[in-house]
This record gives structure tokens, sequence and C-alpha cells, in this order.
């Protein structure tokens, strides 16, 4: 009894502290980033000034000068809302099929999409850039970027809606079939309205996920369609030493998501735990 | 107001088939049953006359249209799902006019309707609540009323008071033969339920591993079962099956040899003296329900069955007594093709 009282009383304390530390390590880097933001180039490269410093908003200021901020912004936005939307056009009929249709090959079909996702990016990458640059004509494009994110977000897309579209009693959408309802109206007047919870937090992890992608936007662009994720990127190198700079245009870049995060984060948690808590 | 008319229907999925060839005639009006053990295809016969599920084979004529290939809700049926499958987002007002919206009917004209069905209901003070904030029986009453707005020819229930509790049951289905009574649309229900098949039905249809094993209204059924399995589904408790090993010698001579049953039902088995018993046997155990008394027995040979009397009179628990039924009230069956013989 006096061992047990003893461990929960450790363990009270133990598992706090440890998460606590667990949770620094992980924030560090962005805490680094955001501190480093409101700091001079030169204070930044100093490690006397880690913490203490004359804290500036020069590098939010000068900004747009010193980076095109809002044209990777804007290209950010544009390709991720449309990549988003076109993603779901494709992955709610999908997924609605799947769900209310299956055949005795669907469980294949979704094993085949998730394994597009174990092919290694770089495997494709210089096919991807030769057939886009000098056989296609599309390199370095909206249209290009909105494609790349469509197509490697749709099967976790599609994954994700099939789960939440399967909680659904088929019966309801049978009801609606009885009552004369066309598949799209089935799909706008039935599933999306019961799926919501679901259907918005794909969107909103969707969305994300576009918004970060690096991989493939830092690639296959260069000037048009060069997304926040270039931004940074491109400036590691030839402005290494501009910390301070380089620090406030990340955060600049990474703070509309936390932000947007941070506003679903209520509807993120409940529509990934739908299936779980029901 | 429509007949239906089944002819050689089939089902398959893949190389496995459900339903073999099913013929049968549903008159304008009438009120049928489908009844059997689960895994029958009482409940896929339902679904292809709905248009949910495919038909492999046959034919379907809705009054004197062949509907096969027409879209579920241009067959002018209305179905009432066993899960009542309310749409959960909407009101009771919308779900129920869910249909005729779908239809592009006016709005005053479904107002009309909907108002029209939740009176005969009884559910007009629920109409702007949501599924959510319904009871069972209210939820099933609402699924009726959305099948009425739409003024179907033919009705189909899917075991629709399986979820309900047991008051709720016996309630709800004297409302759906009221309802029966006083739209009188066609309606086909399917249940595993005995019961209700026997106090709703105007004919019964009796399915068992895809086959019709016999058709007729609910007396025709208990009297004249076509063979074992009819005469074991229909009727509770269910009748009792006697091999020639099983009787008295006065029984045993009714059965021409060992291939042969005899079947009593418990209501017709009471004591009798030795001489014109059939079976003899001793109670083990009285369920006595006041109104009547269920005696389980057991023969010497160690079969179990029920008798069921009203008075009590001559069963007493451990003490043999011998058992017999009046002669029109014995049924005879051949074993192995479990058909019953007409002429003992």
């Amino acid at each position: 009894m006096a061992a047990v009282a003893q461990h929960s009383k450790f363990s009270k304390i133990a598992w706090p502290v440890l998460a606590w530390v667990v949770a620094l390590i992980f924030f560090f880097p962005i805490f680094w980033m955001v501190l480093t933001s409101f700091k001079t180039d030169a204070d930044a490269v100093k490690p006397e000034n880690l913490i203490v410093f004359q804290p500036t908003l020069e590098n939010y200021l000068n900004m747009t000068e010193n980076y095109d901020y809002w044209r990777f912004a804007i290209n950010s936005v544009i390709t991720s809302v449309f990549a988003t939307i076109f993603t779901l056009v494709v992955g709610v009929p999908a997924a609605y099929a799947m769900a209310f249709n299956p055949s005795r090959h669907t469980k294949d079909v979704l094993m085949w999409m998730l394994s597009t996702k174990m092919l290694p990016a770089a495997a494709v990458l210089y096919p991807m850039t030769f057939l886009t640059k000098n056989f296609l004509g599309i390199f370095d494009t909206h249209f290009l970027i909105i494609l790349v994110l469509s197509l490697i977000n749709l099967p976790i897309v599609i994954w994700m809606l099939f789960t939440y579209f399967k909680e659904i009693p088929k019966e309801i959408i049978e009801a609606g079939q009885m009552d004369g309802v066309s598949t799209w109206g089935e799909i706008k007047d039935i599933l999306i309205p019961l799926a919501w919870g679901g259907v918005a937090s794909t969107a909103l992890l969707c969305f994300i996920f576009c918004w970060n992608e690096a991989y493939w936007t830092v690639r296959l662009t260069t000037t048009d369609a060069a997304t926040l994720s270039k931004l940074i990127e491109g400036n590691r190198a030839p402005e290494g030493l501009f910390f301070g700079r380089l620090s406030a245009v990340s955060t600049a870049a990474v703070g509309p998501i936390i932000v947007l995060g941070w506003f679903c984060q209520k509807q993120l948690v409940q529509g990934l735990t739908f299936g779980a808590v029901k | 107001m429509a007949g239906l008319t089944l002819r050689n229907i089939a089902k398959s999925y893949g190389a496995t088939q459900v339903i073999e060839s099913i013929d049968l005639d549903v008159e304008d009006g009438e009120f049928v049953v489908f009844v059997g053990p689960s895994g029958c295809g009482k409940s896929t016969l339902l679904r292809m006359i709905a248009g949910l599920e495919e038909i492999s084979g046959g034919e379907l004529s809705i009054g004197d249209r062949v509907v096969n290939e027409v879209a579920p809700a241009k067959r002018g049926v209305a179905m009432v799902f066993q899960t009542y499958a309310l749409y959960p987002h909407m009101t009771v007002y919308k779900n129920m006019g869910f249909g005729l919206k779908q239809a592009k009917t006016p709005p005053d004209e479904i107002d009309a309707k909907v108002r029209a069905a939740a009176e005969i209901l009884d559910i007009t003070p629920l109409l702007e609540r949501t599924p959510r904030a319904l009871s069972g029986g209210q939820r099933q009453r609402v699924a009726i009323g959305r099948a009425i707005v739409r003024e179907p020819d033919v009705f189909l229930f899917d075991e629709p008071l399986s979820n309900l509790d047991a008051a709720l049951r016996v309630q709800t289905r004297i409302e759906i033969a009221r309802l029966h009574e006083r739209l009188g649309t066609t309606m086909i229900y399917v249940t595993h339920d005995q019961v209700e098949a026997m106090t709703l039905a105007d004919k019964i249809v009796v399915l068992r591993g895809g086959n019709i094993e016999q058709v007729g209204t609910p007396m025709d059924l208990y009297h004249n079962p076509r063979n074992m399995f009819v005469a074991g589904f229909i009727g509770s408790p269910k009748m009792n099956f006697f091999g020639q090993g099983d009787l008295t010698p006065g029984g045993a001579a009714l059965l021409p040899d060992d291939g042969h049953v005899l079947g009593l039902r418990p209501e017709h088995l009471r004591p009798m003296e030795a001489g014109s018993a059939l079976v003899e046997a001793v109670p083990d155990l009285i369920e006595n329900l006041g109104e009547y008394a269920l005696v389980h027995c057991r023969t010497a040979s160690g079969v179990a069955f029920i008798a069921k009397t009203t008075d009590m009179v001559g069963f007493e628990k451990g003490k043999p007594v011998p058992l017999g039924a009046d002669p029109e009230r014995r049924a005879l069956f051949d074993k192995a093709s479990g058909l019953r013989i007409l002429s003992a």
C-alpha cells in the first residue's frame, strides 16, 4: 500500500516534469526563431545575446523590402486553397463511392493509394523536373504546384474521408435513395452535413500539409509560383548571416498556419477522434 | 394503389445464390408478411422490391409496370427501416418533407401533406424537433410518417418493431394494423417474429433458405402447414414432433413406419385415459402464467416437449401423465422430406 502511494506521488511529479521537458525541447527551435526575429542581424549571431538583447521590430518592418514576402505569401495562399478545394472535389466522391458502394477490390484500392505515399519523392525528382520543364512547360506555374499538392495529399484525404463516411449508417443513404435524391444531392444534403466535422478537419489538415509542403514547392518553382517554403529555403545559403531577417520571415511564414490551427484546434481534435469516442 | 407480381425472382452475389426463384402475387391493398429465420432472404427480397438491391433474375412488376430497372423513388414504394434511418440533421418536419422536396412539390402542398400525416400519427407537437430529441417509438412514427407523405402504392416495412421495447412493440403493431385499415394501401412487412406475422397479415409468406415454404392466410398456415418447417415456425410455443419410439403403442400405431413423424401442438395436448393417449411423459418444469401454464415434459425416450394448459387439471410435477389430442388436431409428416401427409 505504501509502495503504491509513494509510486503515485512520484509519478504525479515526474510525468508532468518529463512532459514539460519534452514539450520544451520540441518548442525550442520555434521559440529561438521567434526570439531571433526580434534581434538585429548582429545580435542574432552573438551567443551572449541569446536571451538578453535589445528587441527591435526592424526585421518585420523591412520584411517586404528585404524579401518580397507578400508575393510568396499570396502564392502560398493560392496554391494551398486551390489544392485543398481540388483534393476535396475529387476525394469526397471517391470516398463516398468506396464507403457506400464497396466492391471486393475497395480495400486493395485504398491500400494502393496509400502505397503511393511510400514511394520516395526523391526517386521521381529528376523525371518530374525534366518533364514539367522541358516537355510540358508547366514548371514554376501555380497550376503545377496545385496539381502536385493535390496529388500528394489525395491518398490521405480519401483515407480520412472514407473513415468518417463509414461511420454514417448505410440506411440513411438508402432512405435518401428511397426519397429520390440524386447522387449529388446525397452528397450535398445528407453526407456532408452528417460528416461535417470530419470533412472540415480533413480540409484543414490538407490545407496545413499544403502550406507546409517544402520538397516539391522548392524544387518545382523558381519565381512565379514560389511559395513561402521556397522563400525560406531559397534565402538560407546566400543570406546565412542575416539570421534576424530570416527568422522574421520564417515566423511570418509559419505564423498564419499556427494561428489557423489554434483557432480550429477544437474542430481538429473533434474530427480526428470522431470514430474513437462515438 | 397497386398490387405486385414477382416472377422467377432470383438474387445472387457472385456465385452465391441467396434467392433461387420466387413467384408471388400480392393483391392490391393486401397486407403481406414475409417471415422466416435470419438468413432466409426475406430482407433481401424486400430490398429488391424497394430497388435497393439489384434483381439478378426474373421480373418484378408493381401494378402493371415492370420495375426491375426503375429507380427506388420512381417505383411508387416507400420504406420504413428497422433503424428508422431518419436524417439526424433535419427536423421531423424536414425529414417527412424531404422526399416531396426532391420531387419538386410546391412548398404549400408539402406543408399540407406533412401536417396531415403528422395528424394521423399524432406527432404534430414534434415537428420542429430533431430525431435526437425523440424516443425510439416517436422516431418510428416519424419514419412511418415519412413513408405516408409520399402516398406510395406500396409500403415496405423492414422489421420495423425490432428496435422497440416489448410494450411499445405491441402498441406500434396495433397502430400499423390500424394504419393499414385506414389507408387501405398494399403493405409488405418483413419480420422474424411469428406473432407479428399472425396478427398483422392478410397473407403470410414463409421463407427458408431463399425459397418460399408456404403462402397462405395466418389460419391456413396454422391449421394446414405444408411441412414440418412451417408447422414448427407458426404457432407459439412451437409444434412438438414425435417419432414412433416416443409414442405409446396407440400413438405409434398412427404412424405407418419409422420414417414418419407425428406433430402435436402444445395447446392441443391434454391429459387422457392411458388407453387413448398418444404419448406419456413426466412434467419436469411448469411455467404458470396465470392465464395459462406451459408444462415442460419429457418422454421415457428422452424427447422434451411442451404442453399448454389453462386449467392445470391432470398435470403434476414429477408424475407421469398420458397425453393425447383430438384426431383433427394431429398432423403427420414424412421424416425425410418434412412434407405433411394429408391422409393419416
